[in-house]
């Protein structure tokens, strides 16, 4: 109680309560998050008390009395504090990080799920393992079950890109040639924000993901879903459009002739929240803005805008994306 | 303070008698009388060079804080357009680019340009025209390296230019090579400033002033120029490579062939990690001489002082890769540099509780210095703290490359260095200007400057841990960092108002001069405070402590009447003491060069060439590069002047005035220069077996490598080359020296070893190899450009000496010139050889 309340109080002290909590690592919600968060509060303290003991001798030295200026004035306060206390402190410190470090990044057993993540220019393309070896695409949104330990397999198609959920843990880059694995565990239900958090150019602050943990069975039934070909209406028109047009060179929507892989996969791009790498939300208008005008919600992207259709072509196509859940 | 029994002793060993003889005075005045008017451009005095350097570096500073408000200004609220994306990208690179390269190593390298000469009683720097030369190159170079910005065309890639997002592919435009290019050659201008301070730290002091006994700030400036001899070849390396890549495809940093990026983080932090202290650790100097003076005591704990420091500057060195602690690098070795991290701190404690004892034992005057100072240590001190938890690799992993490390990095640099250099310069004012800068408008810009930084950087804490990441041109609505950024950016625009108060106070205030400065106003202790004129002292003290002002009664009278040694000029040149490194005791008149036009040129024809070079204007780039070679040869034709008589400096001390081999100060500036060249070497090496370790199926097998005969030829052209130097060397030793059989030796010798550098890349070429190809090729191919890059400068101070020689100024005695020839010769063969064992040797023995 007392832990979960301090994010609160510091923001108090800001004056700034009532922040968002979806992507702060004082607000955690798994197990490395939440530890890190109880260091940072420790390693605050001390910080603030040992800024204050430098603060005091300060005012001491130019303001204090005959004999407390005395005692600072000595070669043996430069040791005891410039010397003896930090070596003290930071050794404790180490011991403390040290500790903390076991199990983040090194575990050598394997999780019970496996997600490949890769960063492309300006978005995230994700893999989950489906039955019989078979990989199930999605982008921007990683859905994952509760309480279970996840390893996400963090890799690059172009430049180098960091994968931070601050909610859920630190952040580990993903460099081309590498393979980074990084162990996740959601404690509870929710949505929780990432961004990419190394600089990857251009829109590099609009690749930005979401994190949907949900209850085990509810988690398996969406993931065994994905495997089978998508349901929802069929909206014959604007499937012929997107065929059409092109739209499969780029995009995949399995069960369809749309196989291209050099975007984002679209099978169940109705059931996202959020849409260009949770730059906007997932609703019908900007779904039509993002294909027509796609620049103007995210300077940089690599889709071209498609303005080829008219307003009722555009519906159509919308309507069909929507639809596909 | 003053002891009678010093101040008596020394009355009576003052090495010169009054009344001094008519017109001495004259005489020195004369000879270091600078150019007038606009050819003040010619002048290469350090007074006058280091008004042009700190006053060039503030600009940048100013200019570079324009573009930190631009920064604030479009965070200040969510989805905001006042920048584009690649305006806004092209902005953080240069604001981070600029204060880092432009601004805060100049300011320190002019601050010890300036400062240095009068506080150690020297007359000038040893190598005015090098001086000269490396701060124009740095003002022609940084000046088009910014306006790159107002064309659209600056580097977007950010001031730590990861590749691949830098690389050719990903970064096509011409901005990665103004960066690359202009910023690569910027480097080389403060190594010449480095290898000048060294120089002038150990050799130029005042008799008497022993290492123990030299002020803090020379300390910090002799490691600060120490760590730059080692520091910048790492990315002076890496950016070499990264050209490479750009410009013919050489696969350094790309993973499909056999690169990797992360060999550019490595080299780039292994520089840009140090970097953070060689900017600290002379602003920490400035304190260090602030504080004693304005309490009025010796600074307490000397001697701990200066083993923190020397102690900061190795342990800087093996931390660069807490900068790399979320690349997946195994949890065992973030261990170790983890640890190192922190342990860097308790340097800095040592130094903050020094500060604090020595304030607690006088009593601290508030002045606006001071006031800087107090600001100094309670900034400082937070970013310390936070650079502890920084080193913390589970807390780092949150807080990298989020707003927590923008306000950590604002704290150590504004905090450990701005801040230190505003104190500086309301202390050294008087110093250099007929008028003090005014306590109380300097009051009012110390509060606005204290409130806006911690106002803009105190928050930004939070907006990190709460998520925002650095580098973001933009963040959306209800994530809770609206309201934070908004107070920083208020926070910035008041601590920019309190700049602009400062700006005022220069602009009423400050009037530099060449002589009759306002001078001693705080009472300090040390030869900065005694009368400067345009040749430092009138003459050169004996000194007996570290505050000699303090200790040895009259001593700044004394010194203007001309009683200690050289009063006057003693060869009608100018000239300074050259003293031995560490007990300061007179070795030999070193005779000065004065103003010029050549090293003038010679910097704008470098700048051309390489910025030139950016836009790849192939034809003229090499035409200024040619102009460059011209100039410097004509700068350095009467660098070398013959020896006279030796001269009476007073006290019957009487020096030569021409020293050859170890006595002599060039002998250790070309030291210092190799030590700069294989540290640039062992970078590579570096690099060659770090892509070894991380791709070694690119590796070839011994089947594919050249014939292990093939390295024979180059070894025996080597060998002879070797040989040839040898009998030079013996040749120059003798009486009448033959010149034209000199002049062959020579001119032989080095064509000697340009043809095993020939050979053996050809041996490569013909084993089929392209550095194209792989990884492991183009480190092939960067050893044979890195061994060039040495034999170059052996081919041009060659052709130097041999026309010394001819001209009739290489002898026996007068012999300077063929000795840098020499060190630098006999180390081009030893580099070619090493080189030619690892890319022969290597390959070999670890192909299966």
């Amino acid at each position: 109680m007392i832990r979960r309340s301090l994010p609160y109080i510091a923001a108090g002290t800001f004056a700034l309560s009532g922040c968002s909590e979806m992507q702060s690592a004082l607000a955690p919600a798994g197990d490395e998050a939440r530890r890190v968060a109880l260091l940072t509060w420790i390693l605050f303290a001390g910080a603030a008390m040992i800024l204050l003991i430098v603060g005091i001798a300060l005012y001491l030295g130019i303001r204090g009395s005959e004999r407390s200026r005395r005692v600072l004035g000595s070669d043996k306060a430069i040791k005891l504090g410039g010397i003896a206390f930090p070596v003290v402190t930071l050794t404790v410190l180490l011991g403390y990080g040290v500790w903390l470090m076991r199990g983040t990044i090194a575990t050598d057993q394997p999780g019970t799920l496996r997600i490949e993540v890769t960063g492309e220019q300006w978005w995230w393309r994700v893999a989950y393992a489906g039955r019989n070896g078979t990989a199930i695409a999605e982008a921007n949104e990683l859905r994952i079950p509760v309480g279970r330990e996840i390893d996400v397999v963090l890799r690059s198609a172009d430049v180098i890109h960091s994968f931070w959920v601050p909610s859920l843990g630190g952040k580990l880059d993903m460099i081309p040639g590498r393979t980074n694995t990084l162990r996740l565990k959601a404690e509870r239900p929710g949505i929780y924000r990432g961004q990419c958090a190394e600089y990857c150019g251009g829109p590099h602050a609009l690749m930005a993901m979401e994190i949907v943990a949900l209850p085990d069975g509810e988690f398996e039934a969406w993931l065994a879903a994905g495997a089978a070909t998508p349901t929802g209406d069929r909206h014959e028109r604007g499937r012929a459009l997107f065929e059409s047009a092109g739209c499969g060179a780029c995009h995949t929507v399995r069960g369809t002739q749309a196989s291209g892989v050099v975007g984002p996969d679209l099978s169940r791009v109705g059931a996202r929240r959020f849409l260009a790498a949770a730059t906007v939300p997932n609703t019908p208008e900007n779904l039509a803005r993002f294909i027509a005008s796609g620049q103007a919600i995210k300077p940089g992207n690599l889709m071209p805008e498609f303005k080829i259709f008219s307003d009722d072509e555009l519906g159509a196509l919308v309507m069909y994306l929507v639809s596909l859940k | 303070m003053t002891s009678e029994r010093n101040a008596s002793a020394d009355e009576q060993v003052l090495p010169n008698e009054l009344p001094r003889p008519e017109g001495e005075r004259e005489a020195l005045e004369a000879v270091w009388a600078g150019p007038r008017g606009w050819r003040i451009v010619s002048d290469v005095n350090n007074t006058i060079i280091g008004y042009f350097y700190i006053a060039t570096a503030f600009l940048f500073f100013l200019a570079a804080g324009v573009l930190g408000l631009l920064i604030r200004l479009q965070l200040a609220s969510p989805g905001n357009d006042v920048l584009s994306q690649e305006t806004y990208n092209q902005i953080f690179t240069m604001h981070g680019t600029v204060m880092m390269f432009l601004f805060a190593v100049p300011a320190v390298e002019a601050a010890g340009v300036l400062l240095l000469p009068q506080m150690l009683g020297a007359r000038d720097m040893p190598f005015p025209r090098l001086g000269a030369f490396a701060f124009w190159a740095y003002f022609v170079g940084g000046t088009i390296f910014f306006c790159t910005l107002f064309f659209g065309v600056a580097p977007s890639g950010g001031w730590f230019m990861y590749p691949p997002l830098t690389g050719q592919r990903f970064s096509p435009g011409v901005g990665a090579d103004w960066w690359l290019l202009g910023i690569g050659f910027i480097e080389i201008s403060a190594i010449a400033g480095a290898i000048e301070i060294i120089v002038g730290v150990l050799r130029t002091r005042a008799p008497g002033m022993t290492l123990a006994r030299m002020p803090i700030f020379a300390w910090t400036m002799l490691i600060f120029a120490g760590m730059i001899v080692f520091a910048f070849p790492a990315v002076i390396l890496a950016t070499i490579l990264l050209e490479l890549e750009r410009a013919f495809d050489w696969p350094f940093f790309i993973a499909e062939r056999g690169g990797d990026p992360l060999l550019w983080q490595h080299l780039f932090w292994f520089f840009g990690h140090p970097e953070v202290y060689i900017i600290f650790l002379p602003a920490a100097g400035m304190v260090s001489m602030i504080v004693p003076t304005m309490t009025g005591t010796p600074l307490v704990g000397y001697r701990l002082i200066v083993v923190a420091l020397i102690a900061v500057g190795f342990f800087s060195f093996g931390l660069w890769v807490h900068h790399m602690f979320t690349t997946g690098i195994p949890a065992r070795s973030l261990g170790f540099f983890s640890a190192a991290s922190m342990a860097v701190a308790i340097p800095s404690g040592i130094q903050i509780f020094a500060w604090i004892a020595t304030i607690a034992t006088g009593r601290l005057r508030i002045t606006v210095a001071s006031l800087f100072v107090i600001g100094f240590l309670l900034i400082f001190t937070l970013g310390g703290l936070t650079g502890v938890m920084v080193a913390m690799v589970p807390f780092d992993r949150q807080a990298h490359d989020s707003y927590f490390v923008v306000a950590h990095l604002h704290y150590v640099l504004f905090g450990g260095m701005v801040f230190p250099l505003f104190a500086a310069i309301y202390y050294w004012t008087p110093a250099f200007s007929t008028r003090r800068l005014s306590e109380y408008l300097g009051k009012w810009a110390f509060g606005l400057i204290f409130a806006g930084f911690n106002l803009a950087f105190l928050p930004m804490h939070i907006t990190g841990l709460i998520g925002m990441p650095r580098r973001v041109y933009t963040y959306p609505a209800g994530m809770g960092w609206d309201r934070l950024n908004l107070v920083s950016t208020v926070g910035a625009f008041l601590l920019a108002s309190g700049v602009l108060v400062f700006l005022i106070d220069v602009a009423r205030n400050l009037r530099l001069t060449r002589g009759g400065p306002v001078g001693d106003a705080w009472g300090g202790g040390t030869l900065d405070w005694v009368p400067n004129h345009s040749f430092g002292l009138r003459s050169i003290p004996r000194i007996a402590s570290r505050e000699p002002l303090w200790n040895q009664a009259g001593l700044a009278g004394k010194v203007e009447a001309g009683r200690y040694y050289l009063p006057g000029t003693a060869t009608g040149a100018r000239e300074t003491i050259v003293t031995s490194p560490v007990e300061a005791e007179p070795q030999y008149l070193m005779r000065l060069s004065g103003p010029g036009w050549a090293h003038l040129s010679a910097a704008v024809f470098t700048a051309g060439f390489f910025l030139l070079l950016t836009v790849k204007a192939v034809t003229l780039a090499s035409i200024c590069g040619l102009l460059a070679v011209i100039s410097i040869l004509a700068w350095m034709w009467d660098s070398d002047p013959a020896p006279t008589e030796p001269v009476d400096i007073g006290g019957g001390i009487v020096l030569p005035t021409y020293a050859s081999g170890t006595l002599s100060h060039s002998w250790w500036a070309m030291v210092i220069l190799m030590l700069v060249a294989a540290a640039l070497y062992l970078s590579y090496l570096f690099g060659y077996l770090y892509l070894w370790t991380v791709s070694p199926q690119t590796w070839p097998q011994a089947s594919a490598l050249p014939s292990p005969w093939s390295p024979l030829g180059p070894l025996a052209a080597f060998a002879i080359s070797g040989m040839l130097l040898l009998g030079a060397h013996r040749l120059l030793s003798r009486k009448d020296v033959p010149q034209a059989g000199l002049c062959i030796l020579i001119g032989l010798g080095v064509l000697a070893l340009l043809a095993g550098l020939a050979l053996d890349g050809l041996s490569h070429w013909r084993s089929g190899l392209r550095p194209q190809a792989s990884g492991y090729a183009a480190m092939v191919y960067a050893n044979v450009a890195l061994q060039l890059q040495i034999a170059g400068p052996v081919v041009v101070m060659a052709g130097f000496a041999i026309a010394r020689a001819l001209a009739g100024r290489l002898t026996a005695v007068r012999r300077v010139v063929f000795d840098n020839l020499s060190l630098f010769w006999a180390y081009a063969i030893g580099q070619s050889l090493f080189g030619l064992l690892l890319t022969h040797g290597f390959p070999r023995m670890v192909a299966s």
